[in-house]
């Protein structure tokens, strides 16, 4: 069987949707671990300095900048991909049922990955136009190679209670998402073997509550603690 | 338990063929008893239509102990009804009660097609079967049981995804439609056994090939097939079947 086809078959589109999402929970691990800086209490005299350290670092490095090319690529092979096996998926019954089984025997954010998907791909559209596109269009473009003040510009942009409330809702999506994707990625795998299964449930839980939790905590604590100073 | 009869009202798919479309009908069946299974209770619906000279409803129905796989009733939104690790012939009818209506519809997929009103075509299962699931031995007697030492452990595992009748539930069940439990269990049952070894990877990849030609869902792990299976298949088996495949195009199988 050859690369192509080894993709193309249906259990080939789950082993990359499953793989860009174990690309992407790194990758979620690693933006929290960065972002969560800002809670590193300052000096006086200072503020978010940890954090903009930190942010300068993972902005001006070039091999970061290299794999952020990869980060792109797989986000958008999981979105892709993700989305073609809900459509697809979604016309393999024409006939529906008239009694429908529920939450008798799968969990509601199991059976909507794709509606949680998409609620998070939104979110990701304006997290990307607050932060990400106006940091590397000052670095393109700029003469001076001007890097953003990100913690400022937090602070900005989390004074709006509405940007607040869309990135806590943005959160709890992907808490639900991760709920049914961290473990489903394991068994796409086939790593979710009798002896792991139990260890990998669990920590798969524990991922997408503490994960997305320290994320919304950011823009909550940024617009009733932290920017009081400001 | 107490014996007691009961009346009830039944909405029933009645579909005359692939080519049209199919309605539901009601019925009200009187006299039940609470010692009769679902399918008896269908008996009796019949002979009252037969009776009154209108069409009995057609479903599936072979050995009526739970062992062939041939039942298959989408009961009130569950395959097999409500009771777990249950067909539809050992689902009783002590689980209702006087004055309940029940939902009645044939499994849906789209490489289910009804032949018959609760009957439907599940001879996409057998072309999966046909593609693979077997172990080519062409000459030869059968060898003594003992040549062949399996451990206890796989044989156990070998036997538990042996158990799949191939009634489809895990299809039916499936909100994509999926029949990777189905697959799985088949492939998990002779991938363990010395006697599935030398074909392990081509079988793996051709069953999957089959499997995705005959229009079923991608398995997207939501587990409802485990949750309704008759047998109690486990996700572990899909886990395994994930791990054959992958190991099958590391590898690379013979075709191609």
């Amino acid at each position: 069987m050859n690369w192509k086809n080894a993709f193309s078959t249906s259990i080939g589109k789950k082993i990359l949707v499953g793989g860009t999402g174990l690309f992407l929970i790194l990758f979620l691990v690693v933006h929290c671990y960065v972002n969560a800086m800002i809670f590193w209490p300052d000096e006086p005299g200072e503020t978010g300095k940890h954090f903009t350290e930190a942010a300068a670092f993972m902005g001006g490095n070039v091999a970061i900048r290299i794999m952020e090319i990869g980060l792109f690529a797989g986000l958008i092979i999981h979105i892709v991909q993700g989305l073609l096996l809900w459509s697809q998926n979604s016309k393999r019954r024409p006939v529906r049922y008239e009694v429908s089984a529920g939450n008798n025997t799968s969990r509601w954010y199991s059976r909507s990955m794709g509606l949680l998907g998409t609620l998070i791909l939104l979110f990701l559209i304006l997290h990307l136009y607050h932060f990400w596109a106006p940091n590397r269009y000052g670095q393109a473009f700029d003469a001076a190679w001007r890097e953003e003040d990100l913690y400022e510009k937090m602070v900005k942009v989390f004074s709006q209670m509405w940007v607040v409330v869309v990135y806590v809702l943005g959160c709890v999506s992907l808490a639900w998402h991760l709920m049914h994707g961290f473990f489903s990625a394991f068994q796409t795998f086939g790593l979710t073997t009798h002896r792991y299964k139990a260890t990998i449930k669990s920590v798969g839980v524990a991922f997408s509550i503490l994960i997305p939790l320290i994320f919304a905590a950011m823009p909550v604590y940024l617009h009733f603690i932290g920017s009081s100073g400001h | 338990m107490q014996h007691y009869n009961m009346n009830l009202t039944l909405k029933v798919w009645r579909q005359r063929s692939n080519k049209v479309k199919g309605h539901f009908e009601s019925f009200q069946v009187k006299n039940i008893s609470s010692e009769m299974s679902f399918l008896e209770m269908f008996d009796v619906l019949n002979e009252q239509l037969v009776a009154e000279g209108k069409d009995p409803i057609a479903f599936d129905h072979d050995c009526r102990e739970g062992i062939c796989g041939m039942c298959s009733m989408y009961i009130n939104g569950r395959a097999h009804g409500p009771w777990t690790q249950n067909t539809t012939c050992q689902l009783h009818m002590r689980e209702y009660k006087d004055g309940d209506t029940i939902v009645v519809e044939p499994w849906r997929a789209e490489s289910f097609p009804v032949i018959r009103d609760l009957v439907v075509d599940r001879s996409a299962f057998d072309r999966i079967i046909g593609a693979g699931g077997y172990v080519s031995v062409n000459t030869g007697n059968a060898v003594d049981a003992n040549s062949l030492p399996i451990e206890k452990q796989k044989a156990d595992e070998a036997f538990a995804a042996a158990s799949c009748i191939g009634c489809g539930a895990c299809v039916a069940a499936c909100p994509n439609a999926s029949a990777m439990l189905f697959v799985s269990a088949k492939i998990a049952h002779l991938a363990l056994l010395p006697q599935g070894e030398p074909e392990r990877k081509n079988r793996a990849v051709n069953m999957i090939q089959q499997m995705d030609t005959e229009g079923f869902g991608s398995c997207t792990n939501i587990g409802a097939c485990e949750a309704e299976c008759p047998k109690g298949i486990s996700l572990e088996n899909i886990a395994r079947l994930n791990r054959e495949y992958v190991g099958a195009i590391f590898s690379g199988s013979n075709n191609g």
